[in-house]
């Protein structure tokens, strides 16, 4: 049997008579490697506040590692990492500096906070870097500090937003061998991407259009399922009906 | 007749600390479509400015449509089309109020040019008296397009046109701009997407400020030094270790739903030896194939190769 750390019922978020959200319904397990896709506006962005405890839901339910979504948003802030292109590190605290910072936010001790520093500047081999500040290291190695300092409290889940836009090719696959490692460690990721390739990389994808959750499946099944020859085409085929098209 | 012709181009910043661009050469002729293809941190962005004479190089010389980007400055603003990576149109005024702005700063009217900009701007139209702060991430991409098109630009400066635009917006887009070229506009388009490569009729790639290579897509696939293999089975990741502890093994990475391999030495039972090998290590549903290697195959060659 397997643990289920993400669970919605017909999870829904009106603004006005706009339906960003439409009843979605879905489960995450333990450890697993979850891919959210979807068009631009399809509603993503709304509904993966809303699983991070930052947006109250109009309607449906959802627990996220245990917490429900309208009352224990606090202990789901606690329980999960949360990591996006847009924003991540702070680029005028050095290497060392953000790690501290965040490790302080989610309550590390300095005996935690002083191990866990020394073994994450080992493992992503940033000792020369270690006083520089953020902005000015290259954004692969950014997006990797990145991912290391949102999973650094070891949390139950971890969001990424697009971790990888614009990361070269080489640096993206490193990503995603972190991605692996944490998974291994028995932390659930929930990714978005806008590369289809990467949608291989994942144990089962969600595809989102118009609010709407159209598929959810294994990579290989949704290929089975509409008879498509790459992730490429299984996108193209449901979204090409969407009709919202935004940010 | 090259439209763009860029000589030993070289652009530092933080007191040449930071070398966004060194030693980049490369001419785009006119009524082509070129792409420069690379991650963010490449010199895309420094190089379309420097273009565009939004930025002053530190050495090197390029012309536009014939005019030097230093000296002639003024005649190239006339001539070229502009859209930066980020949204840089007025938010408070609607859009039709901004298409009209800028065909009124280049001295012509909506009216004027308004077959080059029609299949694009019937789209928005609708919209027209919305601010443009207001539109949707799409719709935005589809105005700011029609401004910089709106003057009849000789050579249009796109500056990652798609990025962060879901798959079938981008190709949408690039049907515009296949569009756009048949009316004769030389296009110069930036993206980090490898996929968009093939779209292009010539690419350059850039990596941390070089260009690694120039040519057409097709030719730089060709130049693809050795075999590259494919390879799958039951268990991905486990997988991928190893095939990184196999000796005979030259590279290997992921790419989708296989992995990409290739040998150090290319032997008649090489593909047999590490299918015997795979099995020994519990690796089963095992499939191996010869692939053809795709411009982001091309560009991880390259980038090891200048590592």
């Amino acid at each position: 049997m397997k643990n289920i750390v993400i669970k919605t019922d017909k999870l829904t978020k009106r603004f006005g008579d706009f339906i960003a959200t439409n009843e979605i319904s879905f489960e995450v397990y333990d450890g697993e490697i979850f891919g959210f896709l979807g068009a631009n506006g399809a509603g993503k962005t709304t509904a993966m506040k809303m699983l991070c405890g930052l947006s109250t839901p109009s309607s449906g339910s959802a627990t996220i590692a245990g917490f429900d979504v309208y009352k224990q948003t606090e202990q789901i802030k606690k329980n999960i990492g949360y990591m996006s292109q847009k924003f991540s590190l702070y680029e005028d605290l050095n290497v060392i500096e953000n790690i501290e910072f965040y490790g302080g936010i989610y309550g590390l001790t300095r005996k935690q906070l002083a191990h866990k520093t020394g073994e994450l500047i080992t493992q992503l081999g940033l000792q020369t870097e270690a006083k520089k500040l953020v902005g000015s290291l290259p954004l692969g190695w950014k997006q990797k500090l990145a991912f290391s300092v949102a999973v650094l409290h070891e949390p139950k889940i971890v969001f990424l937003d697009e971790p990888t836009g614009g990361v070269d090719p080489i640096t993206r696959r490193q990503f995603w061998d972190l991605i692996y490692a944490a998974a291994d460690r028995g932390i659930t990721i929930f990714v978005t991407t806008h590369y289809m390739d990467e949608a291989e990389y994942c144990n089962r994808i969600s595809m989102m259009v118009d609010g709407v959750m159209k598929a959810l499946d294994t990579p290989a099944q949704l290929k089975q399922q509409f008879n498509a020859g790459s992730m490429d085409e299984v996108f193209f085929e449901l979204a090409r009906g969407a009709k919202r098209k935004a940010d | 007749m090259n439209e763009v012709i860029v000589q030993q181009v070289y652009k530092t910043y933080q007191h040449q600390e930071i070398k966004a661009v060194s030693d980049v050469s490369f001419s785009v002729k006119k009524g082509e479509l070129f792409g420069l293809i690379g991650p963010d941190g490449a010199g895309k962005t420094s190089l379309i400015r420097m273009l565009t004479t939004l930025l002053l190089p530190d050495a090197g010389s390029a012309t536009v449509h014939g005019f030097d980007m230093v000296k002639d400055f003024r005649e190239i603003r006339k001539r070229v089309g502009y859209m930066p990576g980020k949204f840089s149109l007025y938010a408070d005024l609607t859009v039709e109020e901004n298409l009209s702005f800028f065909a009124t700063v280049f001295n012509t009217s909506i009216d004027a040019n308004y077959d080059l900009i029609r299949d694009i701007y019937v789209q928005i139209e609708p919209f027209k008296n919305r601010r443009a702060g207001k539109l949707s991430g799409g719709m935005k991409q589809k105005l700011a397009l029609c401004c910089a098109l709106i003057h009849r630009p000789e050579v249009l400066f796109l500056d990652e046109p798609t990025t962060g635009v879901d798959t079938v917006s981008r190709k949408e887009f690039w049907d515009m701009l296949k569009r756009l070229k048949q009316q004769g506009i030389t296009i110069l388009v930036s993206t980090p997407y490898m996929d968009e490569a093939s779209l292009c009729e010539r690419i350059a790639l850039l990596q941390a400020g070089k260009i690694m290579s120039i040519d057409t897509p097709e030719n730089i696939v060709q130049q693809y030094p050795g075999k590259l293999y494919a390879i799958k089975s039951a268990s991905m990741s486990n997988l991928l270790q190893e095939l990184r502890n196999y000796a005979p093994i030259n590279s290997c990475y992921a790419f989708g739903e296989y992995h990409h391999i290739s040998f150090e030495k290319e032997t008649s039972n090489m593909q047999n030896e590490l299918i015997r090998y795979l099995q020994s290590k519990h690796q089963h549903a095992l499939e191996l194939k010869p692939v053809q290697p795709t411009i982001e195959d091309c560009f991880i060659k390259l980038m090891n190769a200048t590592v």
